[in-house]
C-alpha cells in the first residue's frame, strides 16, 4: 500500500480541539463534520485538500480529547496518510481502530515542509520526500497492530477472530 | 518479574503471571463508558458490525453530560440515539437528563468504579478513575464499540513513571495545583504512552476530591492513565458508595516494591504554589505570583475536574457575602445531581446566586465550548476545568486560563487572575 500527495505542516502539540472544535460536535454527518477540518489552525484546509495529500506534524500530534472525530475528519477529508515526530496516544490507537495510516517519524516530521510532495510506502515504512530527494525511515508496525490494519480495523478483526 | 500498579492489574485482566513494558495484551474490561458525543459513534460502528447484544449490562454505562439538557436538535438527536440503544440493549447505568453528571464525577459517586478494575471509556478524561486505584483510560469509539459487544480491549502495556509524595499541602491549595504543576514540569507529552504513578507518605495528606482531579489531568501531560495507591482514604470512600465492596482475597492496592520505573520524581507538596495555565497548552503554567494583570471576563467553576462537593464548598467560602465583580460572568456547575443537592442543603447554592454567579445543572457545557458559557472574540476565562487549547471554550481567537477553584472564585470577585487571601 502507497500514498503520494502534497503536504500540509503543522507544528508541535496539534490537539483534537483544532482537528475538530468541539462546537461542531453535535453534527453527526461526517461529511458535514469535515467542512470544519482544522478550522482553528487553518481556516483554509478544506478549500486546499486534495485527495491524496498527507498530513505532516511534529510532537505529540493529536493530543486532547478521545474523539474519534478528529480521526475520522482528516480521513474524511481526503488526507492518505499522518506523519508526526510523535502522536498522542488514544490518537494513535483510534486511528489504527479506523483504519487511518498513520506513521511516527522525527527524521521526517521534522524535514519536511509544507507544500513538498512525498511519497509513503507503507509496507516497508519508507518515506520519500519527492520535493527533496531525502528519504525516511518510519518505524513499523508490530504484528499485532498490522493485522488489525490488514482486516480493515478493529471491528472487522474481532468478527474473523470469533 | 516485579510489576508497577498498572502493569499487576494489567496481568491480573489478561489472565498473565506478568506483563512487561511494551507488551500487547487483551484483558477483560470491567465497564466501558460513553458520553453523548461518543457513544452514537461507538452505536454506528456496533451497528455496522452487526453485534448481537452488550457483553455484561451493568457494565456498560452512559451519560448524557456533554451537550446535555440538549442544546439544539442535533445535540438532542445524538442523545434520542444513545437512549434507543440503551432501551434496546438494556443497559442498566444509563444516565439521561434528571439522574446524569458530568461522567467523571458520576461513576465513582454512584459506586460504579473500585480498585483493581479495568476501565475503558470513549472520553480522554476516563484516566480519573485512577484515583481510586482502577486502571482507567481514555479510548475512541470504535473500542467503545468491541469493548461493549466483547468486554475485551487490546492495550501496549505502559512503562511508569512514579511520583513519590511527600509533605503536606498549604492552605487554599489543592489537587489541581499539583497536578498543574506536574503537568508544567514535565509538559504535556511528559508521560506520553506512560502510567503516571502517585504514593508515598504524602498520599495522607490527598483527600480523595484531590486524587480524582490530579488522576483526571494524567492525560494532559499525554498520560495513558494516572493510578494512585490504595488506602484507607480510598477504602473508607469505596465503602461509603458501595457498602457491598469486598477486596477479594489479593488485591492490588500497590505495585511491587521493586518495580521498575523509567523516571521517578518527588514532589513535596508543602513546595505546591498556586498555578495557573496559561493559554493554550496546559503546560504553560505559571505560579500565581507571577501571573501580572490578566484581566477576565468570565470565571468557569465545574467539570469532571473540579466540579465535585469540595470544589463548590471552597468557592462558596470565598465568594461568601461578596459580589462578582461587575462585567465578570461566574458560571457555577456542579458536578452530579447529588453534589448540586449538596449545595442546596449546604447553603453554597445561595452564596453562589446571591454573589451574582449562574449555579447551573450538571453538565460538560462550557468546558468544550458545547453551551452554557460560551467565550466571544477576545474574551479571557479562567475556568477550572483541564484544557486550554484554542477556541476550547468558543471562538478561536479566545483565551482559557486552568487554574484550581481557590484561584478562579477569588479572581471572580477581583476581575483579574489573583490568589485567594489568606
Amino acid at each position: 500500500m502507497k500514498a503520494q500527495g502534497t503536504v500540509h505542516k503543522y507544528g508541535d502539540n496539534v490537539d483534537t480541539d483544532v482537528i475538530i472544535p468541539a462546537r461542531y460536535l453535535n453534527i453527526s454527518d461526517f461529511k458535514e463534520l469535515t467542512k470544519h477540518c482544522m478550522e482553528d489552525i487553518d481556516a483554509d484546509f478544506v478549500n486546499k485538500v486534495q485527495k491524496g495529500d498527507i498530513m505532516v506534524g511534529e510532537a505529540n500530534f493529536g493530543c486532547g480529547s478521545s474523539r474519534e472525530h478528529a480521526p475520522i475528519v482528516i480521513k474524511e477529508s481526503g488526507i492518505s496518510c499522518v506523519i508526526a515526530a510523535s502522536f498522542a496516544r488514544i490518537f494513535y490507537r483510534n486511528s489504527i481502530n479506523i483504519g487511518l495510516p498513520i506513521l511516527e517519524c522525527p527524521e521526517a516530521a521534522r524535514a519536511i515542509k509544507n507544500g513538498d510532495k512525498v511519497s509513503v510506502n507503507f509496507d516497508t515504512g519508507e518515506i520519500v520526500n519527492d520535493t527533496t530527494g531525502s528519504k525516511f525511515k518510519a518505524e513499523p508496525f508490530p504484528e499485532f497492530i498490522k493485522d488489525i490494519i490488514n482486516k480493515g480495523g478493529l471491528v472487522n478483526a474481532v468478527k474473523t477472530r470469533n | 518479574m516485579p510489576m508497577t500498579m498498572s502493569q499487576k492489574i494489567l496481568a491480573g485482566k489478561a489472565g498473565l503471571d506478568s506483563v512487561c513494558a511494551g507488551q500487547l495484551i487483551m484483558a477483560k474490561l470491567d465497564m466501558v463508558l460513553g458520553n453523548d458525543i461518543t457513544s452514537p459513534v461507538a452505536i454506528g460502528e456496533f451497528e455496522k458490525a452487526g453485534f448481537s447484544g452488550v457483553f455484561d449490562k451493568k457494565k456498560v454505562s452512559m451519560v448524557m453530560d456533554h451537550f446535555a439538557p440538549n442544546k439544539d436538535i442535533k445535540a438532542a438527536e445524538q442523545c434520542k440515539r444513545c437512549r434507543d440503544f440503551a432501551g434496546k440493549y438494556e443497559i442498566v447505568n444509563f444516565y439521561d437528563t434528571g439522574e446524569m453528571g458530568v461522567e467523571h464525577c458520576l461513576l465513582p459517586e454512584r459506586g460504579l468504579v473500585m480498585p483493581g478494575d479495568l476501565i475503558i471509556g470513549a472520553d480522554s478524561h476516563t484516566c480519573t478513575y485512577g484515583a481510586l486505584g482502577a486502571f482507567s483510560t481514555g479510548v475512541g469509539s470504535t473500542d467503545m464499540a468491541v469493548g461493549m459487544a466483547t468486554g475485551e480491549a487490546w492495550f501496549k502495556v505502559p512503562a511508569s513513571i512514579r511520583f513519590n509524595l511527600t509533605g503536606e499541602l498549604n492552605k487554599n491549595i489543592s489537587g489541581k495545583d499539583v497536578i498543574l504543576h506536574i503537568i508544567g514540569m514535565i509538559g504535556v507529552d511528559g508521560a506520553l504512552y506512560q502510567s503516571m504513578e502517585f504514593g508515598g507518605e504524602g498520599l495522607k495528606n490527598l483527600t480523595i476530591d484531590d486524587r480524582l482531579c490530579m488522576a483526571n489531568m494524567a492525560i494532559e501531560a499525554g498520560g495513558k492513565n494516572g493510578i494512585f495507591e490504595v488506602d484507607n482514604i480510598t477504602l473508607d470512600y469505596i465503602k461509603g458508595v458501595n457498602p457491598d465492596y469486598a477486596p477479594g482475597e489479593s488485591p492490588i492496592f500497590a505495585p511491587d516494591p521493586d518495580a521498575e520505573y523509567i523516571k521517578v520524581i518527588d514532589i513535596d507538596l508543602s513546595q505546591i504554589k498556586s498555578t495557573v495555565s496559561f493559554p493554550h497548552l496546559p503546560e504553560n503554567t505559571k505560579t500565581v505570583d507571577e501571573v501580572g494583570e490578566v484581566i477576565i471576563d468570565q470565571v468557569v467553576i465545574g467539570s469532571c475536574t473540579n466540579g465535585r462537593l469540595s470544589d463548590m464548598k471552597v468557592a462558596a467560602e470565598i465568594l461568601k457575602g461578596k459580589k462578582v465583580k461587575k462585567g465578570v460572568r461566574c458560571i457555577v456547575i456542579p458536578g452530579t445531581q447529588k453534589i448540586f443537592l449538596e449545595c442546596m442543603e449546604l447553603g453554597y447554592a445561595q452564596i453562589f446566586v446571591e454573589s451574582g454567579c449562574v449555579f447551573s445543572t450538571p453538565t460538560c457545557g462550557p468546558c468544550l465550548g458545547g453551551h452554557m458559557g460560551i467565550l466571544a472574540k477576545g474574551e479571557r476565562a479562567v475556568a477550572t476545568t483541564n484544557r486550554n487549547f484554542v477556541g476550547r471554550m468558543g471562538h478561536p481567537e479566545s483565551e482559557v486560563y486552568l487554574a484550581s477553584p481557590e484561584v478562579a472564585a477569588a479572581s471572580a470577585l477581583a476581575g483579574k487572575i489573583v490568589a485567594p487571601l489568606n
